[in-house]
């Protein structure tokens, strides 16, 4: 099988989220990065547990800058064979969806694999849009999926439960939790990835039709009102009164 | 004009659908347009779509809808916005409509923007709508340019009311192409209002103990009408199912009223859920992180204060009949 799975990087989930420039910017001073969770956890180790059972490659790809080699080496690490970056500033979900899909239009990958969405920017759109461009059946929300001869069997969250889909042929999923466990880099795994492919390679390039313009952090909450233990009944009629949400 | 894909279950319209036309058609009357509903597949009660404000209720129905197939329902959903020449097209927040959301704007060349959770600014012809990123951590204003903007609306943003009348479905033909995926089985628990959707949310954490305690909860929940949630350690413990794990790394929700019981406030568990309108914090460690971002907080013992409260949920209720 030959698998491609999309990585992004993101704020470390207890970063420190503020905006600079007017709140027009993402201030990334002291922010430490990681791999995306659902592009880690989920996507990646997937991808690698098929090319175990099944043979084949693991690729991976990325859209942004050097600073970000860390992130594709660890992919390497976790056990992808090769990566691929290209070198931009993703500014939003069709220009990285865009880049994917004109790498992996001729190259015959049987399964695309993206997180199921970024923990900074919550698009859940990469995955489709790599879909609608490439015409390609899309799945979302993948937390189980098994081979069956020459079909693949994949559940997928939807709200209040799970659906089940047969799909045969090259198609693109997004990944969620449940589609693998976390796998953490050893040492040879480590060591192996700086002399594996790491190839950079120019943007196509497209227009941008959407772009986040400013940004602001929720006012900070007035100080919470704290209830007696004994006296559920004043809870009760605060959030009937005062509260008005029963 | 304004389309909606007005999503249905079971052949029935959801409650995420009657949210989206009523913002819908307040967009459509703020533009000076209208607003246009589209059932795709089967739907018994699409007519009440005009209740909430749709001017008019489109139908495909053809046996290749009959199940959700994400390539299908987006091309068969812009070439409709196409036709109807639709210059916004508004989809639930939901599994299907976010999975859609990237191909529609891929097919319209459409700005996408996921999770709107108010309502849109026209700007030097550009339109401009806010938000949630970083999973609720911060708010963001996303513009776009291209003349046409696919999104799908954050649940709760606007409470529906049902102003207008019943209108009559209109059949539509147009090409269906066929599924390349098929969906074999469904399972879903029933009767529950699914956690995105969910007005009130009951949620609990490690502090709960053992999961054989979570009848305290159940119980809590069933007389507010509330959805259970959890958090991720819970889930990942196997105590409760994966689907009710709530935060960064879970589900985002933001219900009117989100009561959490035995939770510390772990940042990752406050990213997904400090949208909600209210916040009930029951914690017996009166220095729990949560507090802080509680607007009620119940600094005591859950197996105490849960039953307490629940009894006292049941004293309101009946005198409130
Ligand atoms: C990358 C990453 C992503 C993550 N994503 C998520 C996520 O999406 N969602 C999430 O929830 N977590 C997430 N976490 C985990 C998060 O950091 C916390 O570990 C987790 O939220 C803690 O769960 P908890 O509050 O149930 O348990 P604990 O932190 O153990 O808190 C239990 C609480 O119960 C209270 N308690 C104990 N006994 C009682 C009693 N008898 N009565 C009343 N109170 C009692 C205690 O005072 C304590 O505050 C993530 C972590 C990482 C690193
Ligand atoms: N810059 C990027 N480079 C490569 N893949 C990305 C990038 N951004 C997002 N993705 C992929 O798309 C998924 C969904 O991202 P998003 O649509 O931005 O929420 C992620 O989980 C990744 O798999």
């Amino acid at each position: 099988m030959k698998l491609l799975v999309a990585i992004s990087q993101t704020p470390e989930t207890t970063a420190r989220i503020a905006f600079k420039d007017g709140g027009t910017a993402f201030d990334s001073t002291g922010v430490n990065y990681i791999m995306n969770p659902y592009d880690e956890w989920y996507a990646l180790v997937r991808a690698l547990e098929l090319k175990e059972e099944k043979g084949g490659t693991v690729t991976v790809i990325h859209c942004g800058p050097a600073t970000n080699d860390v992130t594709l080496r660890k992919a390497l690490a976790i056990g992808a064979d090769d990566a691929i970056r290209v070198e931009m500033e993703p500014a939003s979900a069709y220009s990285v969806a865009h880049e994917i899909a004109a790498h992996a239009a001729d190259a015959g990958y049987d399964l695309i694999l993206t997180g199921k969405e970024t923990i900074d920017f919550n698009g859940a759109l990469v995955g489709s849009m790599v879909a609608g461009l490439l015409d390609l059946p899309f799945i979302s929300h993948v937390s189980k999926m098994v081979m069956q001869g020459d079909t693949v069997l994949v559940t997928r969250d939807i709200e209040g439960g799970v659906e089940e889909i047969e799909v045969s042929g090259p198609f693109v999923l997004s990944a969620a939790k449940g589609l693998a466990e976390q796998r953490i880099p050893n040492m040879r795994g480590i060591m192996s990835a700086k002399t594996k492919p790491l190839q950079v390679v120019s943007p196509v390039g497209t227009d941008l039709p959407d772009r986040h313009i400013r940004f602001s952090v929720p006012p900070a909450k007035s100080a919470v009102k704290m209830i007696d233990p004994s006296d559920m009944d004043t809870l009760v009629r605060l959030l009937h009164e005062e509260a008005k949400v029963i | 004009m304004i389309l909606v894909f007005a999503e249905t279950q079971e052949g029935k319209v959801k409650k995420s659908a009657f949210e989206a036309v009523y913002y819908g058609a307040k967009v459509a009357a703020d533009q000076g347009t209208t607003c246009t509903a589209l059932l795709l597949g089967q739907a018994a009660d699409g007519g009440h779509l005009g209740r909430y404000g749709a001017s008019e209720v489109l139908q495909v129905d053809h046996p290749s809808l009959s199940a959700f197939d994400s390539s299908t329902f987006s091309k068969v959903l812009a070439s409709v916005a196409q036709d109807k020449k639709a210059t916004l097209v508004i989809l639930p927040d939901s599994a299907n409509g976010k999975s859609m959301l990237g191909q529609v704007a891929i097919l319209l060349k459409a700005g996408a923007i996921r999770g709107a959770n108010a309502l849109p600014e026209i700007k030097e012809g550009g339109m401009e709508i806010g938000r949630a990123v970083f999973s609720g951590k911060a708010f963001a204003i996303c513009r776009v340019d291209t003349g046409v903007a696919v999104i799908s609306l954050a649940g709760n943003t606007l409470k529906p009311v049902a102003e207008g009348n019943e209108v009559v479905v209109k059949k539509v033909e147009t090409v269906v192409p066929s599924p390349r995926t098929r969906v074999v089985n469904v399972r879903r628990t029933t009767g529950i209002v699914p956690l995105p959707e969910a007005e009130i949310v009951v949620s609990a954490g490690r502090g709960m103990k053992d999961p054989s305690n979570w009848g305290l909860v159940e119980e809590l929940a069933e007389v507010l009408g509330a959805t259970t949630a959890c958090s991720r350690p819970v889930a990942d413990s196997g105590w409760r199912p994966h689907h009710e794990h709530v935060g960064q790394t879970g589900i985002a929700i933001r219900p009117n009223l989100y009561i959490a019981i035995g939770i510390s406030g772990a940042i990752q568990h406050l990213a997904g859920v400090n949208s909600s309108k209210v916040i009930v914090v029951i914690n017996k460690d009166p220095e729990a992180p949560f507090f802080k971002a509680a607007d009620y907080g119940v600094a005591g013992d859950l197996f105490e204060v849960v039953p307490q409260l629940t009894l006292a949920l049941k004293r309101f209720k009946e005198a409130h009949h």
